[in-house]
């Protein structure tokens, strides 16, 4: 499959699943893409953000930052994460045949930062596609990531009734930022 | 069958929401949407062989695993029995002074009563699975594997709310999970220890796999210090590898969904927020698990995936829901592990809600031949316990084909007072619950052995011998006419062979085997009596029975030297559409000029469609005579039929009959046909009752004018 079809089937299914995809350029865009969502969602006018370790923030000067939005924190504890209004976290890998992100959250704010807030912000580079979940489990290996989470879409459920519901325990808004080059064009 | 039992039946049936949820989920069309472009065929080969090899080694993946998640750092503790389980976690309670317990969705945690047992304890576990939590506050248990509160409205789900809160609350679903989402929050930080199960446990790498939509399992994982993970034994992979066919199946039929919204991958113990590490047990349960695998028969149910996608398409279950079932596991599966969690007794009655119809098996990702392991616990259970004599009588009578034959002749007289235009309207008191949906037949007034040798049939071409079953030999005589008809228009005499009698599939359909092979060998050399070119049937029963399950019957019950003959049989048996159709191909009937186009709709009996796999012929034999087919929903559900599950479940079969006919009814066509004369008395005795329209037709019937003669 070629890059470009992979990452039309990769946006259709994350649509599908009721996610955004955004694509941008570089590393700078995306950080732009993170803020301007922010702001959308209340962060700076009373809400609260945290972004967990992602490597795409090295030599980032992660102070200009809070004080571009405030309420933007990169501590991520228990506490910090329920009161959160959204969570940005890097994403190691995506899968285009089901719109899947997938983390490495052996380290907890990972775990905390995509699971507890409303909104999870979700980076990927889109180098880091691959077609298919075979493909990916040749990729991955789990003796090295104690804790892999794959994540399609937010939160659902159709529990009462058979009706879908959005947000039961996880986020109720799911914003997927491709970037061509994450790791590049650093600060 | 007890008391309890029949009321509690009684009530599923009058709960209107038990009936409609799943229909208006519409399943089998969201299911073939999210399978699309996959081949399914391959898929559950994949994940039978995988799940196969693991329950034939389970003892040594079950060492493996340990080996494996014990290198990383997690504490592995094999338990035989759900007290050991049991006994391990509230010791690991009371040894870390765990007051709370937030759970996520484990069936495993459910066979074992967990919830219940802590409480006694003094320990609080709360369900988190939204669906499971509506379920615990109903103090009531799942009554479906993937979905816990079907059963439930949401006027229902809004009482338990608003009771459990303390505070009002509106029935809108999306308010009523929020609500849900800010009560269960607390209680993943409130808890010290957190319980999950597993999707799959992944013997060479430790590896544990949740799946879930909620997110709820990942919650439980993180927030809580303590992990415990109950894990059956069937959960187990040899391979990293393995996992990936089964993640891609199992939310496609779970839910229609071409993945589950959260998969965990769990190896080895993860850091928590204060910088400690996670203290991780993994509880792998047996549970007469390894004992299902050391029996030949049983061994397979060890492939299931828990997708519950056989409840969705079963018949009985939509009727009904999972409640009657009676235990944690429901559905044809869920009568399965039954047995053997708990013992084969407690399913004396739940196994008599299989109809046999296998529509579970077309559906299952893990390959299980559901319908044929309901059966073998239904002869089990004859064997241990004995046919109700009632019953064991009624079926020997069936196999002495003089006395069988005598007693429909002196039925056929009996009922006359009652009979009128081939039905039964009026019956004695106690029978009149069996009539109130449905007309029954009445028995012919002379039965088609003694028509047969009065018909002229030309002499000299190739022979067919037929095999008309009791239903047309009794009951539907005119069905065997028109089928020698059509016959000599291809230039075929047909022979009958008198000695034939029952083809024995009632008696295999009630677990007693021994009466079937009997019933088969009985046959066997009137059928090979004479050199004929085919053994032609127009009932799909009689099919299931000639075409493949005589050679197994006969080998089974130690008559080994019968069964190349039984063989020979087969090889030689076609259904009657199935013989048209190919004589239509080869040229040997040719439809006659000018045929007024008609409408039929084509019902696909069990046995014909999932046990000999016949449903293209019938419909391009009428096809190529003038019909124009109109496809109903769902042609190829059960119409409740099931030989004797009509009389022994009277208000499931009607409810059965009910849909079918209401599918029917709304093609809007002249026909309602089926090649099966047993489905024939159901669809035409509810039709008649209904006052409908809808004729309900053999493809013989429909047929007989609508060839040209040989000599024209
Ligand atoms: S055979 Fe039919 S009635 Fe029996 S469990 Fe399967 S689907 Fe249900
Ligand atoms: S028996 Fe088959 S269809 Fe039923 S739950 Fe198990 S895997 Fe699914």
């Amino acid at each position: 499959m070629s890059e470009v079809a992979m990452f039309e089937l990769f946006k259709s299914r994350v649509e599908g699943a009721g996610a955004q995809v955004h694509r941008v350029a570089t590393r700078q865009e995306a950080i732009e893409c993170v803020l301007k969502t922010l702001e959308a969602e209340g962060v700076g006018s009373g809400a609260t953000a945290i972004w967990a370790e992602s490597s795409c923030l090295e030599g980032c000067d992660t102070q200009a930052l809070s004080a571009r939005v405030p309420g933007l924190g990169f501590t991520v504890t228990r506490e910090a994460a329920k009161a959160a209004r959204v969570g940005i976290t890097q994403m190691a890998w995506g899968i285009a045949d089901t719109g899947t992100l997938v983390q490495d959250g052996s380290g907890v704010g990972q775990r905390l930062a995509s699971a507890l807030p409303w909104t999870h912000i979700a980076l990927l580079d889109a180098r880091q596609l691959v077609p298919d979940l075979a493909t990916l489990l040749t990729k991955v290996d789990p003796t090295k990531s104690a804790f892999l989470g794959f994540i399609t879409g937010p939160s659902r459920t159709a529990d009462i009734e058979r009706v879908l519901a959005i947000g039961v325990h996880g986020p109720e808004r799911l914003v997927v930022i491709c970037v061509d080059d994450l790791e590049g064009g650093r600060l | 069958m007890s008391k309890a039992f029949k009321r509690s039946i009684t009530k599923a049936l009058e709960n209107p929401n038990l009936g409609g949820i799943l229909d208006r989920w519409n399943y089998p069309a969201t299911r073939a949407k999210a399978y699309e472009g996959v081949d399914f065929e391959a898929l559950r080969g994949e994940i039978s062989a995988i799940k196969g090899e693991a329950a034939g080694r389970l003892p040594e993946l079950a060492d493996q695993f340990q080996q494996a998640a014990e290198a990383k750092g997690a504490k592995v503790f094999r338990a035989s029995s759900p007290q050991a389980v049991l006994d391990y976690i509230l010791g690991l309670c009371r040894s870390k002074g765990v007051k709370k317990v937030a759970k996520s969705k484990s069936m495993a945690s459910e066979e074992i009563h967990l919830n219940k047992f802590l409480g006694e304890h003094g320990i609080q576990a709360d369900e988190t699975d939204l669906g499971e939590w509506i379920v615990q506050l109903a103090h009531q248990t799942p009554s479906h594997m993937v979905m816990p509160a079907l059963h439930l409205t949401k006027e229902e789900v809004s009482d338990l709310f608003s009771q459990e809160l303390k505070q009002p609350l509106s029935n809108d679903i999306q308010a009523l999970v929020k609500v849900a989402r800010k009560a269960l929050r607390e209680k993943f930080f409130e808890a010290d220890l957190g319980v999950t199960g597993a999707n799959i446990a992944i013997a060479e790498t430790g590896t544990l796999v949740l799946m879930t939509n909620e997110g709820n399992a990942r919650l439980v994982t993180t927030l809580p210090k303590i992990h415990v993970a109950i894990v059956g034994l069937e959960k187990l992979v040899p391979r990293f590898q393995d996992a990936a066919p089964i993640l891609k199946a199992l939310p496609k039929s779970a839910t229609s969904q071409l993945i589950t919204s959260y998969v965990s991958m769990i190896t080895g113990p993860v850091p928590n927020d204060d910088g400690t590490m996670k203290d991780l047990h993994i509880i792998l349960m047996d549970n007469q698990r390894t004992a299902m695998a050391a029996d030949p028969e049983f061994k397979q149910a060890l492939q299931c995936i828990r997708c519950a996608s056989c409840l969705n398409v079963c018949p009985v279950y939509r009727l009904v829901g999972g409640h009657v079932f009676g235990h944690i596991y429901t559905g044809g599966i869920g009568t399965i592990l039954t047995a053997w969690f708990n013992e084969l007794k407690t399913t004396e009655d739940i196994q008599g809600l299989c109809i046999g119809c296998g529509k579970c098996n077309e559906v299952c990702p893990g390959k299980i031949d559901i319908a044929g392991l309901i059966l073998e616990l239904r002869r089990r259970l004859g064997q241990k316990e004995g046919l109700p004599f009632i019953q064991k009588s009624a079926l020997q009578i069936i196999n002495n084909r003089k006395v069988f034959h005598t007693m429909l002749r002196a039925a056929s007289i009996a009922q006359k007072p009652f009979a009128k235009e081939g039905f039964i309207r009026h019956l004695p008191m106690f029978l009149s619950g069996l009539a109130e949906h449905r007309s029954l037949p009445a028995i012919a007034p002379q039965p088609f052995r003694d028509l047969f040798p009065e018909i002229r049939q030309p002499k000299g071409g190739p022979k067919v011998a037929f095999y008309a079953g009791c239903a047309i030999d009794f009951v539907s005589p005119k069905v065997g006419l028109a089928v020698v008809k059509v016959l000599n228009q291809a230039g075929y005499e047909v022979i009958f062979p008198q000695e034939q009698s029952c083809c024995g599939i009632p008696h295999w359909a009630s677990g007693a085997n021994e009466m079937a092979a009997l019933a088969a060998a009985h046959n066997l050399g009137p059928l090979l009596a004479e050199e004929v070119e085919y053994v032609m049937t127009a009932c799909a029963t009689c099919a299931t029975a000639l075409k493949k399950e005589w050679p197994h019957l006969l080998q089974q019950q130690g008559m080994a030297g019968l069964v190349p003959k039984a063989e020979a049989v087969a090889a030689k048996t076609v259904m009657f559409t199935e013989l048209v159709a190919k004589l239509i191909q080869e040229g040997r009937l040719t439809p006659k000029d000018g045929l007024e186009l008609q409408s039929v709709t084509y019902h696909d009996s069990c046995h014909a469609k999932r046990h000999v796999g016949i449903y293209k012929e019938p419909r391009a034999a009428l096809g190529a005579a003038g019909f124009d087919l109109r496809e109903m929903n769902e042609s190829d559900t059960c119409c409740g039929m099931g030989g004797s599950f009509t009389v022994k479940q009277p208000e499931l079969s009607m409810g059965m009959l009910k849909r079918k006919l209401d599918n029917a009814e709304q093609t809007g066509a002249q026909y309602l046909c089926a090649e099966c004369p047993g489905c024939l008395i159901q669809l035409g005795g509810g039709l008649d009752k209904r006052g409908s329209s809808l004729q309900a037709k053999h493809p013989a019937e429909l047929l007989e004018d609508r060839f040209k003669d040989p000599e024209a």
